[in-house]
This record gives structure tokens, sequence and C-alpha cells, in this order.
């Protein structure tokens, strides 16, 4: 199936897209077959659809539950605010009465879904994967199809495991070189987002190739494909290698023995064949990019931390009144030092920037050093959580004086209540700086997990290159 | 679903770039139930203080009182994929959204409410913020058959794809189409299972599909 036919050299993409259509009308959307579904909390406005239209799950054995967006990192299982174990507990009824499996509160796998579902295997090659999340795009980095939707289409999957789509148009971001050291997948993405703009990719699928690409890890190529949404993707992706079939190996859900051997065959086909053309093609060296920080409002408005604050001056009028407010709004000036930017808190989490190995990168920054901010740190999951205290890297996080919690979106989108206050300026793992985010009148500045913990120990933006350089690995 | 033919109606002129649907509607009002009413927290930190006083903003103005049309900068509805950003503009009143261009997502959610996303170029939105402002309440007219947008004397075209054109035009909801394939849909998820096994979860024992 998934096979290239002789003469018709087709992308990634384009297996993944022909392996899903079940029709194509004349108009040229087609219905596509969906392997895995994920719903959380959110989608109770898609479950009062079902129940209005008096209709049930149609594959709850391909549909997973996941308590995350609002559930709390500190004292569990009590949650306290009322309004917030309405929405827990109503994912539980929801999926119990439709007989998905619930990843819950309680579950000892519980974390956030574009963490765990590559963790347990549910991710896997080929599948056409989503969400009523947007940030879905994560699970492209084992090469899936993998998007985010609305409630009114997570309704229409419950109810038909099928989507109407048009095919996007395919984009290949090849960004040869390597990283430096200390700079990571997120300052890449950071990159890639402010160089093509916030709807530089819209309406593409994007495949990421090049020397840069293969050199990342699975939770590297995640980051990426994570943060592919906030350049407009319609979905990201990743050819899979031996680094994805590494990751795979084992995992709970997956085919095991010999079914794996055959998948990992059928898999290393869905590469992008020679001479296989995009829609558009763009180029990226990694060598040069530096650690990254955003200091406006939307992804895009990202400059690298030795940089200084963007003038509204000689730019057009929707620009310029567009920076003059991001300004206003994070109470910063034209022309200052990123690096003099001070900052109140941190936090690191998310489903950007959780995983073990973003756990790693933070805890050897701060190692034997003290935060002189407030910070959370929040695993993507709680199988994250037990590694990292395998590790002892909750003792690093603990004392530098940062609190180390349980597994949720967290201060991502602050719908468990981890906010932070009107006016405080948080150094954050996470993917949206947008106004009011992480709380009301709450200023964000997204950059990688080694610099939100440099900056933890400064109190300020950092070029965590430039802290003591031998402890830094 | 509703129809979308033609609409005249008040245009308000939200002249910012990058709207997300975290402005749209916060996370915190997510919650809520839909029958409540989503209106009343459209743009609600641009609207309000933290003590709900309004900060007169735009939309809140007596001269844009029953807009129904947002003219806008470019990418509009990006970000999150909560439709509820969706169902707020509806609630406030929001039949139809002008911008350069939209989140891919929010754009489809839009669609499968009845609301339309109007894609014009940016040197036509200027034109518009500009006329629209004054006087303010202008009333113009958005054809969608035609894909015509009249505002006073001027007329400018607008696009949308074509599938979502006819979808807003005849009011279609994707359920009723895909029933008429559920044949097909058994037929594919047979093959696709036998051809793709490790697409099952390992766990799963996958009975027949309950559609």
């Amino acid at each position: 199936m998934i096979k290239a036919k002789s003469n018709n050299p087709r992308t990634l993409f384009d297996k993944l897209w022909e392996s899903h259509v079940i029709t194509t009308r004349e108009d040229g959307e087609a219905l596509l077959w969906v392997d895995r579904h994920f719903v959380h909390e959110g989608s109770h406005h898609a479950f009062r659809k079902l129940d209005e239209k008096q209709r049930g799950v149609a594959e709850p054995e391909l549909t997973f539950g996941i308590a995350d967006h609002y559930v709390p990192t500190r004292g569990r299982p009590v949650i306290t605010n009322p309004e917030v174990a309405g929405m827990v507990e109503r994912l539980k009824d929801n999926t119990s009465r439709h007989n998905i499996r619930l990843f819950g509160l309680d579950d000892p796998d519980q974390g956030i879904v574009h963490v765990i579902g590559p963790e347990q295997g549910l991710t896997v090659p080929g599948l056409m994967i989503v969400c009523g999340d947007s940030h879905t795009s994560t699970h492209g980095a084992f090469g899936a199809f993998a998007f985010g939707i609305g409630a009114s289409e997570v309704a229409h999957v419950l109810m038909t495991q099928t989507l109407w789509q048009k095919k996007p148009r395919r984009m290949r971001i090849i960004i040869d070189g390597l990283l430096s050291q200390h700079v990571s997948a997120k300052d890449l993405a950071l990159h890639v987002i402010t160089t093509i703009g916030t709807d530089g990719a819209r309406g593409h699928a994007v495949e990421y190739s090049g020397t840069a690409i293969s050199a990342l890890s699975m939770e590297g190529r995640m980051t990426l494909c994570n943060m592919s949404i906030e350049a407009g993707a319609r979905c990201a992706m990743v050819g899979p290698d031996d680094v994805t079939f590494a990751y795979i190996k084992g995992r709970p859900y997956a085919c095991k023995g010999a079914n794996l051997e055959a998948a990992i065959m059928e898999w290393r086909e869905l590469a992008t064949d020679i001479g296989a053309s995009f829609d558009q093609e763009i180029i990226m060296n990694a060598d040069t990019i530096a650690p990254t920080v955003t200091w406006g409002v939307s992804p895009e408005d990202a400059l690298p931390i030795t940089a200084t604050i963007p003038s509204p001056l000689g730019l057009s009028e929707a620009r310029s009144a567009y920076v003059v407010e991001a300004l206003r709004y994070m109470d910063l000036h034209a022309d200052q030092q990123l690096t003099d930017v001070k900052i109140d808190r941190i936090f690191i989490g998310s489903c950007t920037n959780a995983r073990i190995e973003d756990l790693r990168a933070a805890a050897a920054v701060l190692k034997g050093r003290k935060a002189i901010v407030p910070g959370l740190v929040s695993p993507g999951s709680s199988a994250v959580k037990r590694m990292a205290e395998a590790e002892g890297l909750d003792r690093i996080f603990i004392e530098a004086g940062l609190i180390f919690a349980d597994s949720g979106c967290s201060m991502c989108v602050g719908m468990n209540g981890d906010l932070a206050a009107s006016g405080e300026r948080c150094a954050s793992t996470t993917n949206r700086n947008f106004r009011g985010r992480q709380g009301i009148g709450s200023r964000t500045h997204l950059m990688s997990p080694a610099m939100a913990a440099a900056a933890a120990i400064t109190g300020r933006l950092t070029d965590v290159r430039t802290l003591d350089e031998s402890r830094v690995r | 679903m509703d129809k979308f033919t033609k609409l005249t109606a008040k245009a308000c002129p939200l002249a910012l770039e990058n709207i997300d649907t975290d402005q749209l509607i916060s996370a915190r009002f997510m919650s809520r139930p839909r029958s409540a009413g989503y209106g009343g927290y459209l743009l609600h930190d641009l609207r309000f203080e933290t003590d709900g006083t309004s900060r007169g903003f735009i939309l809140d103005q007596p001269g844009y009182a029953d807009t129904k049309i947002l003219v806008t900068r470019r990418n509009f509805g990006t970000g999150s994929s909560r439709e509820a950003a969706v169902y707020a503009l509806w609630d406030f009143g929001i039949r139809c959204v002008i911008a350069p261009s939209f989140g891919d997502i929010f754009a489809s959610n839009a669609v499968k409410n009845g609301l339309l996303p109007a894609q014009v170029s940016e040197e036509t939105v200027e034109k518009f913020l500009l006329e629209i402002a004054n006087p303010v309440g202008i009333v113009i007219t958005v054809d969608l058959e035609n894909l015509i947008i009249q505002s006073g004397g001027s007329t400018a075209h607008f696009n949308i794809d074509p599938v979502r054109r006819l979808q807003l035009l005849n009011g279609w909801d994707d359920l009723d189409l895909t029933l008429q394939h559920v044949d097909a849909i058994k037929l594919f998820r047979a093959n696709h299972h036998k051809k793709c096994p490790w697409a099952v979860p390992s766990h799963a024992g996958i009975g027949d599909v309950k559609i």
C-alpha cells in the first residue's frame, strides 16, 4: 500500500494521504480514515454534539481519553476548584459511557496527550492521528499524518472515525548543518517560525529533512513538529528512520517482535522518493542558529538572545501598530538588550518541552545552582516524572529552589489554575506567548529548557552559553 | 448548519494583526456550557478590565452596536484549535470576518458553524479599515454567491475555498454526507487493517465499526 510506484515519485505526505483516502469527491474533498483519535477534557463540546444527535462512538478501541488540560499539578488526587474538577469528571463520564480507555488523573501512565501518545506506542509511523488540540502536529515526528481539529470535527470523528479534508499543499524545509552546543530543537523551531512567519506554512503539510533534522532525537523532532503549528502548518513531519524505530521498540501499544520487524520494513518505504516534488521548498542552515527567545506576543516575534528588541520605526503601518502594541503589552522598549530583561518566574513544561531530554537539559544548567526567581517544573508525563526522579533530576530542581510537580498542560494554558500574575514576566518552555495565555496580563517569553533554567539563575533573559561553560554540557 | 448567502450589515474595524483564538476566547471561559452563551466572552480581556468595567473597546462603542462583520488584519484566528472562538464570535452576532489570512483550523471551524471567513488582499483590508471607520457604523454587503464585498461606492472581490463556499451556501452538515459512504468506510477499514496490522493498537480487540 505504501510502496512507491515506479515513475511516480511521491513525498512522505503523499503516501500518508493516499493510504488514508476512503473516497474523493469531485470537488476534491477526500474522506479520510482516522487511525488514532485522542480526546481530552476540552472535548466536552463534541460529546454534547453526539448526545444531541443520539449517536455513539464508532471506534472506541481507536479512541483514547487523556486528562491533561485541566488536571492539577499539585495536591492530587484532590481538585479544589469545582469547575476544574467538573471538567476532569466530565471526561471520565464521557469516556466511561462510550467504553474509551482513559488515561485519567489517577492513572500511572497519565500525562500530556502529545507526550504519552508516543510514550505508550499509540503513535507510530504511517498513521493518521487527530485530536482536538492544535499541537497534535507533534506526532508527525514519527512520520505520521497528525493534526489538530475543532469540536465539530472531533464529533464527526467520534461518530464515524473519518474526516473530510482537502489535500494541503506540500512544503519541505531542509535544514542542513548541525545545531551548536546549547542550541536545541526549540531554538530551531523559533528560528523557523520567525523566518517564515506565523502564517508562513499556512495550508501546507511540512516535511523537515536535512542533516540537522536527522541528528535530532525523537524528543527534538517532537518539539520541532509541535511548534510547526505556530508557523501556520496544517501538519508537520519527519521521515521515520532508525532513531524512530529504536524509540518505538518495546512501547506498550506498539506491535512487537516479528510484527514490529515487518512493520519497520513497511515504514522505511514511507520516505519521500527521490524526485518527488513539493509545492514549496525552504532551505536553512543550523550552524549559525543561536539560542532564541521571543520578545512579543506571537511566536514569530523571536530573536537570537544576543539581539536587541526591535523598533517600530521604518515598518509598514500595520506592522508598526502591531510592534507598538506588543511592546506596550510586554512592557519593553525598542533597542533594549534582550539580556537586560528581568523576569519574575520560570516554567518548564508543556507538550513542547517536558520530555526527559528537556528536563535533563534544564537540570544540567541548574545543577549546584540556585534559582533567584520562583519556578515550576511539570514533567510531560507521570512516566517522565518517575524517570526524572530515578535520575535524581528532581533533587536538582528542588535544591535550586524550584517546584517539581505532577504532569499536565499546567502553565502553558493555565486551565488548571497554574498561572502567572498580571504584569508578571515568565520565561517559559511552552509554545505560545499570546497575550494573557498564562493568565490575565501575564507576559511570556518562549525559550528552550536550558535557556529557562539559565534565566532562573540570573533572574533575567540569559544566554546559556555565557554561564560557566565548563559546567554546562 | 445555518446557510450563508448574502449579508448586509454593519462592519467593525479591528486594526490588529495576529488576533489569536486565545484573544477571541480565553481558556478560562471554556469549561462553561455553550447554552450559557459565549458572546460576552468574545475578546474579553481587550474589552473589559479585571473588575468587569468596559475599556471602551471599539466593538462596545455605540456606533458599532449590532455589528455582524469584522474587518481585521493578517492571521486572524491563529493558534489554538478551540472552536469556542467561533462560538464567541457567533453568539456575539458576528457572521463574517474579512481578513488577509486566517488560521487554518479557525477557518475550518468557522465554516462548520456557518460563519464566513472572507479572504481579501492586505491592500483591500487597509482600504476597508479606513472606509468603515468614517463614518462609523457603515453598512457593507458580503455576497458569497458572487464572492463580492460592496462598501459604499467600492466593490472588492474576496476568496474562499470553493468547497467551503458551497458548504456555507447550502448549509451542509458533514455527517449527512459521510453517512452516504458507510459501506465504503467499512470496506476501507477491513482492507486497511489487513494491509497495515501495525495501525491497530496492540491491546485492541477490534470488533465491528459502529457507525
